[in-house]
């Protein structure tokens, strides 16, 4: 088994989505099966092949560093779960 | 009047020229069509009836002073994952709950500065991800088709369910659909219709909610060729708001419709007759070879050997580039949030409630495959997979002009019955996924009916921004195929 019960407990932690302790081992599972199907690519020969970055042959486009956009907060602030006076309102950070 | 609905999107514009009938009268007669029958499949997420009937009004008064544009007073749907402004957008997620964009996205911009009337926005699989349309939040859309003899509910296919089914069940002219994998093309092989992925770059993705932004292009699914051309025109065209929008001019895609083929190159892929692939599959796909070959084609056998490979890299850089994407749903600045004691529980609450089961799944693939240790044995490895794939297609068209395939393996499937199984799900897209990962274009038509009486497609597969020379070969296989057969009358 290439993922265990940890190891999707630290995925989840680092995605930011809790998971309840009794979805960790199915979870497990379903994501072993993935990666077993995955694990194919290794019969793929890519030495010297460079990693494919970008399905257009372009670069990208430059602008000038200029403000374009900007000095609009009720937009901006429309769709959010809470505000104050023109601010988002977040759970405390900072003890 | 019902018979309205059931005109091509060209006849319906060349009825308004004609003054045969107004944008009002088309634009009731497709809310009427809605209201009878969308509750049965969920296609429509939302509605905007008010909003339709202003936009027609207004359509009307430009064609009364001789000003009308190219798609002027024609009734469309929009995939849930083009922000409308003003106008609910959710991508078939919970966790973007009531957001209203302050924007437009560019591909529907375009689409109402030529003069196109939304009837509303269409259900989705959640974020784009899945192929059944079974993973929305609100519900999957049932198929206006079903199989001889049977009452099962059907999959449109997904992720642009909404959009395939409403097309097929004449609840809008044309829609807008998106494709990472496969999402216009097997839903529109799925029900009788026709999808085009363009090149990637041809379409803005600004606007677009993103699922996994180097595989990401908009296309619409349409009930003809001719009609997919009409559409693609209007919704293509460089943006300056998408760095990877592709600074050309967009020609005007209907020039292409009935031009003589006879010469072109085309390609058969041995790697795509893959094993348990239905006889009556092989069949339509020799059948579509004749049809070619009769108009004057040369047909060939190229090879295409890391087409095995492509649906194990599309489920690393898919998810890696979602997982990326997705983090921005954390609650804070818009959509849904969750309750906690901190903020790293809020983050952690807002999503395990917000994201559905599919779309957790390949969050967690996604971070995994991205984290210390394994981004080189996976990512890494995936891309230079992903070189190799499109480095097949480089080398098969050095001696073809296009690729013949078929757009699935399977006619459309009963609901549920593949929803335990992942990668069982995730094969619908080997046909298709190949040209996302290359950038390339694959368009999909409907080719003929299974003794199931269900619709299959073929796709053409085409160089990076020749839609051209694909819509020609489509709309000579459109004649070929001669495909009338429409899903039984609801409502």
């Amino acid at each position: 088994m290439a993922i265990d019960v940890d190891t999707v407990r630290k995925v989840a932690r680092l995605a930011r989505i809790a998971e309840p302790e009794d979805r960790l081992a199915p979870l497990a599972q379903e994501l072993n099966g993935i990666l077993q199907w995955i694990e194919q690519l290794a019969e793929v020969d890519t030495d010297g092949v460079a990693p494919m970055t970008s399905a257009v042959a372009q670069t990208l486009p430059m602008r000038d560093d200029v403000v374009t956009d900007g000095g609009n907060p009720a937009p901006v602030l429309g769709n959010a779960p809470r505000t104050d006076q023109g601010f988002f309102v977040v759970p405390k950070v900072v003890e | 009047m019902s018979e309205l609905t059931r005109l091509t999107l060209k006849a319906a514009l060349d009825g308004l020229a004609n003054k045969d009938f107004s944008s009002v009268e088309l634009t009731e007669a497709f809310l009427r069509r809605i209201e009878a029958v969308n509750p049965q499949l969920n296609a429509y997420v939302l509605t905007t009836p008010d909003r339709a009937l202003e936009a027609a009004k207004a359509s009307d008064a430009r064609r009364a002073a001789g000003t009308a544009g190219p798609l002027d007073g024609a009734p469309v749907g929009v995939k849930d994952l083009f922000c409308t402004e003003g106008v609910r957008t959710t991508a078939g997620s919970r966790i973007l709950g009531e957001f209203v964009p302050p924007y437009e996205s560019t591909v529907t911009s375009h689409l109402w500065r030529d003069g196109a009337v939304m009837l509303g926005k269409l259900n989705m699989d959640e974020f784009a991800m899945g192929s059944s349309n079974e993973t929305s939040a609100f519900g999957p859309v049932v198929s206006p088709w079903r199989a001889k003899d049977s009452n099962r509910s059907l999959t449109p296919g997904g992720s642009s369910g909404g959009s395939a089914s409403a097309v097929a069940a004449d609840l809008c002219l044309a829609a807008t659909a998106s494709d990472t994998g496969g999402s216009i093309r097997q839903p529109a092989s799925f029900t009788g219709t026709v999808g085009i992925k363009p090149t990637y770059g041809l379409c803005s993705r600004f606007g677009m909610v993103a699922f996994a932004s180097s595989l990401d292009q908009a296309g619409p699914i349409t009930r003809s060729v001719e009609d997919a051309a009409l559409m693609l025109s209007s919704m293509a065209g460089h943006d300056p708001r998408d760095s990877t929008s592709l600074a050309l001019p967009v020609p005007d895609f209907s020039q292409f419709l009935g031009k003589s083929v006879k010469g072109l190159r085309i390609g058969v892929p041995e790697e795509y007759r893959i094993d348990g692939m239905p006889d009556e599959i092989v069949r339509l796909w020799d059948a579509g070879v004749a049809w070619l070959r009769a108009a004057g084609c040369e047909i060939k056998s190229v090879r295409l050997p890391h087409t095995r490979y492509a649906l194990p890299a599309y489920y690393i850089v898919a998810p890696a580039e979602a997982s990326s994407n997705l983090a921005r749903y954390d609650g804070m600045r818009f959509g849904y949030r969750g309750e906690g004691a901190n903020l790293t529980e809020v983050y952690e609450t807002t999503r395990a409630e917000g994201f559905g089961e599919e779309v957790k799944r390949r969050i967690l693939i996604g971070t995994y495959v991205l984290s210390a240790g394994y981004y080189d044995a996976y990512y890494l490895k995936a891309l230079k997979v992903r070189a190799r794939i499109a480095e097949d297609f480089a080398n098969a068209f050095q001696e073809v002009d296009a690729i013949l395939t078929p757009t699935t393996p399977s006619a459309a499937f009963p609901l549920g019955e593949k929803q335990d199984d992942p990668v069982a799900m995730y094969l619908n897209d080997v046909f298709t996924v190949t040209t996302n990962l290359a950038g390339l274009p694959g368009l999909s038509l409907p080719a003929g009916l299974d003794s199931q009486g269900l619709p299959l497609g073929l796709q053409l597969i085409g160089r990076a921004l020749d839609e051209g020379t694909l819509f020609s070969l489509a709309s000579t296989m459109e004649q070929a195929a001669g495909f009338t057969a429409r899903p039984e009358p609801w409502g």
